[in-house]
């Protein structure tokens, strides 16, 4: 999968290196900035009040 | 040459279906490692900025108090000699910060705004807040018991290091008046059921309040949900604004001026 999405990469060695790095860095601020903090706050709730239960 | 189409041919279902494991095994790691280290260190500097923000505010309300009060007003309430008569704070609404969480013990810049409420998505896990006040319980300032909660981890973790806080440390709670000093008395382990720990006397109802006391809750163990840890800290001292900071914390305030 990965072997295919690099050759259909265009250019020279310098420029698919600099797409790959591009890629990655956005995806993982994306990951960040939007997935992470909607996976946490969806299902990892940290609970720090005291509260009656009801 | 075979051996140079097969290395180009068509990649095989076992193939992807492993790559695709890896990747998910990647990302987990990746969110685990965001989740117990990243987040805490990012949110924690943004709120600890954003609450710089909060403490300039308040020192240039009461500026602008001074100046369009008259003289006397605000003279007579930060009169020295009353050192446990200290103003009572005003309740913002919900959601809105009113103070400044100010604890040398949790690092020497260490400077938390102060929410109103305790909603998660509003204001524990808000980057610009961090730090709840129980809107049930009362005011710096007013006899009885000032309730705030905080996460011990992750979203920026604010009371993360509520288990070294030593007898006698002082917790500082900053509004636009001035700065109220408290002294760090005891922990309690409490479930997370246990809401006596937010009475006016904590654990004791029915009591009528003597004493300005304030209680720190935050989850216990470490990224769980089990139990709470409790911290409670009374009343010691009142530094109006106009006597400037309390010695302790005067160079993280001077610095929040700048």
């Amino acid at each position: 999968m990965y072997a295919a999405l690099w050759r259909v990469l265009p250019g020279p060695l310098a420029v698919r290196v600099l797409i790959v790095l591009v890629l990655v860095a956005s995806i993982l601020l994306a990951l960040v900035t939007w997935v992470f903090p909607w996976i946490a706050e969806t299902f990892l709730q940290q609970e720090s009040v005291v509260e009656s239960m009801s | 040459m075979a051996k140079s189409t097969q290395s180009t041919s068509p990649v095989s279902i076992t193939g992807i279906l492993g790559e695709l494991l890896i990747t998910a095994g990647v990302l987990v790691m990746l969110f685990l490692g965001w989740y117990v280290w990243l987040n805490d260190i990012v949110t924690g500097s943004v709120q600890q900025g954003a609450a710089v923000d909060v403490q300039r505010e308040l020192q240039q309300e009461w500026e602008d108090d001074l100046a369009t009060q008259p003289e006397p007003e605000p003279e007579e309430t930060t009169e020295p000699g009353t050192p446990l008569d200290p103003p009572v704070a005003v309740a913002p609404a919900a959601g809105e910060s009113w103070g400044a969480l100010i604890v040398p013990r949790f690092g020497e810049d260490y400077v938390r705004a102060i929410g109103e409420g305790v909603d998660p998505a509003t204001v524990l896990n808000s980057r610009t807040l961090g730090v709840g006040h129980y809107a049930e319980t009362q005011m710096p300032g007013e006899l009885g018991n000032v309730a705030l909660a905080a996460h011990r981890n992750t979203w920026g973790g604010a009371f993360s290091e509520v288990g070294e806080l030593q007898l006698g440390d002082n917790l500082y709670v900053e509004t636009r008046d001035g700065w109220y000093q408290y002294a760090f008395r005891g922990l309690e382990y409490v479930w997370p059921s246990g809401v006596e720990v937010l009475l006016p006397v904590p654990q004791a109802p029915q009591v009528e309040p003597g004493e300005h006391i304030l209680t720190l809750t935050t989850c216990n163990p470490r990224f769980s949900t089990a139990e709470r840890m409790i911290a409670y800290a009374v009343l010691e001292d009142w530094h109006p604004r106009s006597g400037g900071a309390p010695a302790e914390i005067s160079g993280l305030v001077e610095a929040s001026s700048r």
